[in-house]
């Protein structure tokens, strides 16, 4: 008999925990299921558990059990305030060499993505980058289910599934957004288990000197619900005006395909697609986006999409709900028209309502 | 004097990366093999810091033969001397055999002439993982500094480094003892233009190329597919989703296609929380 354990990294800075972190519980939390049978049937028993880093961070340790982790094992150190590679990737490396995990996923955030590759290395184990989908599954050889990682390559225009036979454990990296949020239970009980892992003090030599903050590339599109999204059509950076009074009527934020990002257009915090952000808004707009592949695979997990493009053959329309064939300095200031009717329309509705 | 070493890829561009649409494969032909973009920025700084301290700047590539020529065009940009790392017992490695194969290279450059820093793209354009840089670092036990968008200082003297390097929330000022690895973002520097002694040098430029059989000592166990923990399963195509219905704005006219275009989104429920007013 013997415990297979689902661990997910939650990442935090300033004691601000990236929503990530609860996507991927969720996804431990179904990859746990998949193996329930197996493992009873074995005499196993399964585990879905978190490992957190950091300074005073124990209510994010609560809060995770509320998200669906049975366990937190919590390293908490005034030195683990602030993200630094050595220390982190030391001290994950020290509490997986006790327990064993079977599955280790971690977000594919810069944090994430600086992280994974020394814990990987260091453990001497397979992982892969920015998987897009996750199940276990049977393999011919293989008594247990493995964990199969699928993720694009070739800037999207394949999707190549991975798996890590013997090394543990299996490791992947998730991007934001690319799975759901998991329930939220307040009444969920779970144990939170303290671990100490000693430093030398040549791992903290590398220190952070000062933390810049630019207000304007802070546009965080990963998380919006509105993206109003423009490429190479727009013809010229100017372009990028009529897209931005857009997704200002409808309370959304500027996204940017590769081209306009490369041509240094819009800052690279806009960029959509498999070199940029992946998002999943309510309402994607893509105006002037032919739609590469690299592009669809950032976007297409969007509940709603309109695509506006002359080109009535453009492959972003076979990922739309709705394409418009059009001219796109036509289509969108009649859209803005639109939206100020129908925001009119709905607010005479409200007080018609309350009257 | 200064010494920084540059790992670079050869890559294809991935931009003109396309799906045969009749038998659904991956077109290679005629698509142009090129330097990883992010390598070219990474050797730009390289080289721009050997130029404002003295020393010089060594590549090491790791692949085919064809990789020759991106070899030369590092020295084209400035790069003093390249070694190839090829041999068939390599091929199929994944991250983490790759990041042993480069370890060990770089540590037997480093045992002959010491390496202050080690340059890396921040990923490749083709695979995309950000892994290798990481794994190097862990292997050689040096501090690491990944997405690096600005190198402010290089002191030989007290021996540190001081890089900008960007993450999703802000800018953050690190301070790293030498020899240290870089990971660079493209604003680290500009790819130059090469001047013409450096041009011409390239054309005549034969790389060393290092095998298994040397001069790096490598242990079969850790190379190749044998030293590679994980295996592609399987490869496909990414699933088309269902196309939605496409308006011609030119036939039903600008209004017409957008009051279409919202009836559905209206009835899907999307617009109406947008837009406000009575749910």
């Amino acid at each position: 008999m013997s415990a297979r354990r689902f661990w997910v990294f939650i990442e935090q800075e300033g004691g601000k925990v990236h929503q990530v972190s609860w996507e991927l519980l969720g996804v431990a939390s179904r990859l746990a299921s998949e193996v329930k049978e197996e493992a009873a049937a074995a005499g196993d028993t399964v585990h879905v558990e978190c490992i957190l880093l950091g300074n005073q961070v124990e209510g994010i340790a609560r809060e995770a059990i509320k998200y669906g982790a049975e366990r937190v094992y919590l390293i908490d150190e005034p030195e683990l305030e602030n993200y630094r590679n050595c220390p982190y990737y030391k001290s994950i490396v020290g509490v997986v060499r006790k327990y064993g995990p079977e599955v280790m996923l971690i977000g594919a955030t810069t944090l994430g993505r600086d992280l994974a590759g020394a814990v990987a290395t260091s453990l001497r184990t397979g992982l892969t980058a920015d998987c897009t989908g996750l199940e276990m599954g049977e393999v011919k050889g293989s008594k247990q289910r493995l964990l199969l990682a699928t993720r694009p390559a070739f800037g999207g225009n394949i999707m190549a599934t991975i798996l890590c036979r013997q090394s543990r454990p299996q490791m992947s990296s998730v991007r934001p957004r690319v799975f759901p949020m998991p329930p939220y239970n307040p009444d969920a009980v779970g144990e939170i288990i303290r671990e100490e892992v000693p430093l030398d003090e040549k791992d903290t030599e590398a220190c952070i000197l000062d933390f810049i903050h630019d207000q304007a590339e802070s546009v965080d599109i990963e998380y919006a619900d509105v993206i109003v999204s423009g490429g190479r059509g727009l013809g010229t950076p100017e372009g990028f005006k009529l897209i931005e009074e857009l997704a200002h009527e409808l309370g959304g934020v500027v996204g940017a395909s590769r081209p306009c990002v490369d041509a240094g257009w819009i800052s690279y915090a806009h960029q959509v697609g498999q070199s940029g952000r992946t998002v999943r808004p309510k309402l994607y707009i893509a105006a002037g986006i032919s739609g590469a592949l690299q592009h669809k695979v950032g976007m297409q997990n969007s509940d709603f999409i309109i695509a506006i493009n002359s080109d009535p053959n453009a492959p972003i329309f076979d990922v739309a709900d709705v394409g418009i064939v059009g001219d796109l300095f036509e289509v969108i200031p009649a859209m803005i028209k639109e939206i100020k009717a129908r925001k009119e329309q709905a607010r005479s509705l409200s007080k018609e309502a309350l009257a | 004097m200064f010494h920084a070493l540059v790992a670079i890829k050869q890559v294809p561009d991935t931009t003109n990366i396309r799906i045969d649409p009749e038998t659904g494969n991956l077109v290679r032909e005629g698509v142009p093999a090129i330097m990883n973009p992010y390598d070219a920025h990474a050797l730009a700084a390289a080289v721009e810091w050997k130029r404002k301290l003295g020393g010089k700047v060594s590549i090491v590539s790791m692949g085919p033969p064809s990789f020759i020529v991106t070899i030369r065009e590092a020295v084209e940009l400035g790069a003093d001397w390249g070694a190839l790392i090829s041999d068939r017992k390599f091929a199929g490695a994944d991250t983490l055999a790759t990041s042993y194969v480069l370890a060990t290279v770089i540590q037997t450059i480093h045992e002959k002439d010491p390496i202050d820093v080690v340059f890396f793209g921040k990923q490749a354009i083709d695979g995309d993982t950000a892994q290798v840089g990481p794994g190097v670092a862990v292997r050689l036990d040096l501090p690491i500094i990944t997405y690096a968008v600005k190198i402010r200082d290089i002191d030989l003297v007290k021996r540190h480094i001081i890089v900008e390097r960007k993450t999703e929330k802000w800018t953050e000022v690190v301070e790293a003892p030498l020899p240290a690895l870089v990971t660079c973002e493209k604003e680290i520097a500009e790819v130059p233009f090469a001047p013409l002694p450096d041009l011409i040098r390239s054309l005549r430029y034969d790389p060393e190329i290092w095998t298994m059989d040397g001069p790096a000592v490598f242990d079969q166990e850790y190379i190749g597919v044998r030293g590679s923990p994980t295996i592609v399963f399987k490869m496909g195509t990414p699933p088309l989703p269902e196309a939605g219905e496409k308006i011609n704005s030119r036939e039903v006219g600008v209004q017409a296609a957008i009051a279409k275009a919202f009836d559905k989104a209206d009835a899907a429920g999307i617009l109406k929380p947008i837009l406000g007013g009575v749910q």
